[in-house]
C-alpha cells in the first residue's frame, strides 16, 4: 500500500530576478513499511523535497499525496494538522525544548491534538519512551542527556502521534560514529516493527542501513534502487571497542 | 492546545527568566501601585472631608455680611454691619426650610480662674448654636433665650478650656471664670468634639449669649455672622434661597449685584470640594498611568526579544502541528500573564502604600483623611493589565505566529 505518492513534483523559488528550479519534476512513491534514504549533495534539492514531504512547504506544481490526502492543495492550518497527525520529524539538532523534561518533550505533539486527554497523552508518551529505551530518564531535562539520548527523545516525540511516516533530516549528523550506529539500530528496530521511515542523509554508510535509496542531483532523481541492507547492530559490534571518545 | 496548557507554558516561560520578568514588570508594578495609591488617597480625603463636614453639620448655612460697593467705590469690610436683630426677626418668620438660627459674634478674651489663665475666643451665640454645629453637653445646661434677652454673664465651655483652667479635675459647673474683667458663671461643659474642619481645635471654645458679647465685650449691636441649619441637607438650597430673598426684602435690595450679604451652605461647599478633589485625583491618576504605558512598551520590547530567542522553539512547535493561532495565543498569554503578575504585585504594593501614606497623613493631623480601599480601582487595574498585556503583546505574538516554520526550525 502506498503511503506517499509524488507525481511530477516541481518547486521553483524566485530569488531576485532569477527563478531557481529546486525540483524539476520528480515522481516516486513510498509504500507502507519501507525504510527509504534520500541522498544528494547540497543544492540537489533534497532539503526542498523533505520540506514538501513534511508538509512544511507546498509544491509549485505536481501532486503530493500522503495517506490519501493531496497536500499540495491544503491551507496552512490543514497542513499543520497533517503534520500533527501523519508525520513525525527527527531533526539533525534534536530541537528539544530546553529545561523541559523528557516526558513533556515527548508529550508535546499530542498537546496540539484535541483527541488526546491528559491521561492518554501520558500513557502514549510513556509507551514510546519505553520503545526508545529511556524509561529511566523521563524526568531528566535535555541538558542532562547525551546527544544520543536527546536524539532518542526526538525519535520518541516523532513516534508518539502514531504517524504514517517518520521523516529524519540528517538525524545522525551531530553524532559520533558509534552513537550514529546505535541510532540507526533503533531505526532498523522501528522499521522491523512496521514503521515507515524516510531518512535524508549525505553519508553513504548511513544510507546502507536503509532498504532503498533515492539519489537526487540538480532537482532530478538520478537513481532509485534497493539497497543491500547492512545490519546496524552488527556494524556497531564490529566497531573497535576501546575507541576513546 | 487548551487554555490551561497554554497557561502552564506561559508561566514556565516567565519563571525561566525570573530576573528579566521582574524587571519587565517593574513599569506595570510602579504604574498600577501609583494609580491605586492616588485613587485610594483621593477617596480617603473625600471621605475624611465629608465626615469632618458632617460633624460640623452638613445642613448648616452661613450668612455673612459682604463687602459693599457704593457707586463703584469699594466701601471695605468696615461697612459690613448689615446683619442685626431686625434681620433675625424677619428671617425667623419667613424661612420654613430653616430649622434654627444663631447669630454669631466673637471676641478674643483672656480667661482667668484662680492662678490659671487661658487665651481663647468667646463665641457669642443663641442656644440653637449647639444643634447647628453638632455640639452636645457633657454636663450642666445650655443658656436659654431668657439669658440672651438679659445679657446674662453665663458661659458653656469646651474641653480644652476645662483642661487648661481646671487641671485638677474640679467640676467647672458653678465656678466663675473671669473673661478679662468680666466674671462669668460656668453653667455647662461641652462634650469633646476633637479637631475642627480646618485643623482648628473645636473644643477651645466658650459659648456665651450673643447679646452679652455684643453689649459687654464689643459694644456693638450688629452680628458678625448668622449661622443657621436647614431642616435637612437636601433642603439646604431652598433654605439658602429663602434667606437670600428675606434679607433682600428687609435690606431693600432690588439688584442681586448690590447684595450686602453672602449666603453659603455647607452642602455647596462640600460639593465643590468633592468635585475639586475628584479633578485632582483624576489628574494625578492620569499622570500615574503614563507609567503603565511605559511598562507596556517594556513588555512589548521583552516579548520581541523572547520571540527572537525562541524562534527554533516556535519552528519546532509548528513542525509538530501547532497552528498559527496556537503560537499567537501562547505568546499573547505570556505577555498578559506577565502584565497581570506585575499588576497583582502593583495592587498589593499600592494598597500597602496608600495605607502607610493615609496613616502618616492622619498622624500629621493637617488633613482629614481616612484609609479607603478603592475596589473600583482594583477592578480597573485588573482590566487595564489585561488590556496592556494584549495590546503590547499583540505585535510580538503576531510576529511569532507569522514565522515560516522551515526557516524558524533551522534558525541559529
Amino acid at each position: 500500500m502506498s503511503i506517499i505518492e509524488i507525481n511530477n513534483l516541481k518547486r521553483d523559488f524566485i530569488v531576485g530576478d532569477e527563478t531557481v528550479h529546486a525540483l524539476r519534476g520528480i515522481s516516486f512513491g513510498i509504500d507502507a513499511g519501507e525504510f527509504v534514504s534520500i541522498m544528494g549533495t547540497s543544492g540537489s534539492g533534497k532539503s526542498t523535497l523533505l520540506n514538501i514531504l513534511g508538509c512544511l512547504d507546498t509544491p509549485t506544481s505536481g501532486d503530493y499525496i500522503i495517506d490519501g490526502v493531496n497536500a499540495a492543495t491544503l491551507s496552512r492550518n490543514e497542513l499543520a494538522d497533517i503534520r500533527n497527525h501523519k508525520i513525525g520529524f527527527v531533526f539533525q539538532s534534536y530541537n528539544l525544548l530546553p529545561r523541559t523534561s523528557v516526558l513533556e518533550n515527548v508529550e508535546l505533539p499530542l498537546m496540539y491534538n484535541k483527541q488526546y486527554s491528559a491521561r492518554q497523552r501520558r500513557e502514549h508518551a510513556m509507551e514510546v519512551i519505553h520503545r526508545v529505551g529511556l524509561d529511566q530518564r523521563i524526568h531528566h531535562t535535555s541538558a542532562q542527556l547525551s546527544g544520543g539520548q536527546q536524539q532518542r527523545v526526538a525519535i520518541a516525540r516523532a513516534l508518539v502521534g502514531d504517524p504514517v511516516i517518520i521523516l529524519a533530516d540528517e538525524a545522525t549528523g551531530n553524532l559520533d560514529t558509534r552513537t550514529s550506529y546505535e541510532i540507526m539500530a533503533l531505526f532498523q528496530e522501528l522499521h522491523a516493527s512496521g514503521t515507515t521511515i524516510a531518512f535524508v542523509t549525505h553519508e553513504p554508510d548511513i544510507a546502507s542501513f536503509t532498504s532503498r535509496t533515492i539519489k537526487l542531483r540538480d532537482g532530478h532523481i538520478i537513481e532509485d534502487s534497493p539497497v543491500q541492507t547492512q545490519n546496524a547492530q552488527a556494524a556497531l559490534e564490529a566497531l573497535p571497542k576501546n575507541e576513546d571518545y | 492546545m487548551n487554555l490551561s496548557n497554554l497557561l502552564k507554558i506561559a508561566l514556565r516561560a516567565i519563571l525561566r527568566n525570573k530576573t528579566r520578568a521582574l524587571l519587565t514588570m517593574l513599569g506595570i508594578i510602579i504604574g498600577i501601585s501609583a494609580v491605586i495609591t492616588m485613587l485610594s488617597l483621593g477617596e480617603g480625603v473625600k471621605l475624611g472631608m465629608t465626615s469632618e463636614f458632617s460633624s460640623m453639620g452638613t445642613n448648616s448655612i452661613m450668612v455673612m455680611p459682604a463687602r459693599q460697593q457704593r457707586g463703584g467705590v469699594d466701601m471695605g469690610n468696615s461697612t459690613s454691619k448689615s446683619l442685626d436683630e431686625k434681620d433675625l426677626a424677619a428671617l425667623k418668620k419667613s424661612c420654613p426650610h430653616v430649622a434654627a438660627f444663631s447669630p454669631s459674634v466673637t471676641s478674643g478674651a483672656q480667661m482667668v480662674y484662680g492662678s490659671r489663665n487661658h487665651s481663647g475666643s468667646v463665641q457669642g451665640c443663641s442656644p440653637a448654636y449647639l444643634s447647628i454645629n453638632n455640639y452636645s453637653l457633657e454636663r450642666g445646661l445650655m443658656f436659654t433665650d431668657q439669658d440672651v434677652k438679659v445679657y446674662s454673664k453665663v458661659c458653656v465651655i469646651g474641653k480644652t478650656i476645662v483642661d487648661e483652667l481646671f487641671p485638677d479635675g474640679t467640676n467647672p459647673v458653678g465656678q466663675t471664670i473671669r473673661f478679662g474683667n468680666i466674671p462669668m458663671k460656668v453653667i455647662g461643659v461641652l462634650k469633646e468634639k476633637g479637631q475642627g474642619s480646618f485643623g482648628n481645635d473645636a473644643d477651645d471654645i466658650a459659648l456665651v449669649p450673643y447679646t452679652t458679647v455684643q453689649k459687654r465685650f464689643l459694644g456693638i449691636n450688629y452680628f458678625q455672622m448668622l449661622e443657621a441649619s436647614a431642616v435637612s441637607q437636601e433642603a439646604s438650597e431652598a433654605a439658602a434661597t429663602e434667606i437670600t430673598h428675606t434679607l433682600r426684602a428687609t435690606h431693600g435690595i432690588g439688584n442681586p449685584d448690590d447684595d450686602d450679604f453672602e449666603v453659603r451652605t455647607m452642602d455647596e461647599l462640600l460639593t465643590s470640594m468633592n468635585s475639586m478633589m475628584s479633578m485632582l485625583t483624576l489628574l494625578l491618576t492620569a499622570i500615574a498611568s503614563i507609567s503603565l504605558i511605559v511598562g507596556g512598551i517594556g513588555i512589548m520590547n521583552i516579548m520581541y526579544v523572547t520571540v527572537t530567542e525562541r524562534t527554533r522553539e516556535i519552528g519546532l512547535r509548528m513542525a509538530i502541528g501547532a497552528r498559527q493561532r496556537d503560537i499567537l495565543l501562547q505568546f499573547l498569554l505570556e505577555s498578559v500573564v506577565l502584565s497581570l503578575i506585575g499588576g497583582l504585585i502593583g495592587i498589593l504594593l499600592g494598597i500597602l502604600l496608600s495605607y502607610v501614606l493615609a496613616t502618616a497623613i492622619q498622624s500629621g493631623g493637617d488633613m482629614p483623611i481616612s484609609f479607603v480601599l478603592s475596589y473600583s480601582a482594583i477592578g480597573l487595574s485588573f482590566v487595564v493589565c489585561v488590556a496592556v498585556g494584549v495590546f503590547f503583546g499583540w505585535y510580538p505574538a503576531k510576529k511569532a505566529a507569522g514565522l515560516d516554520p522551515i526557516q524558524a526550525i533551522r534558525y541559529e
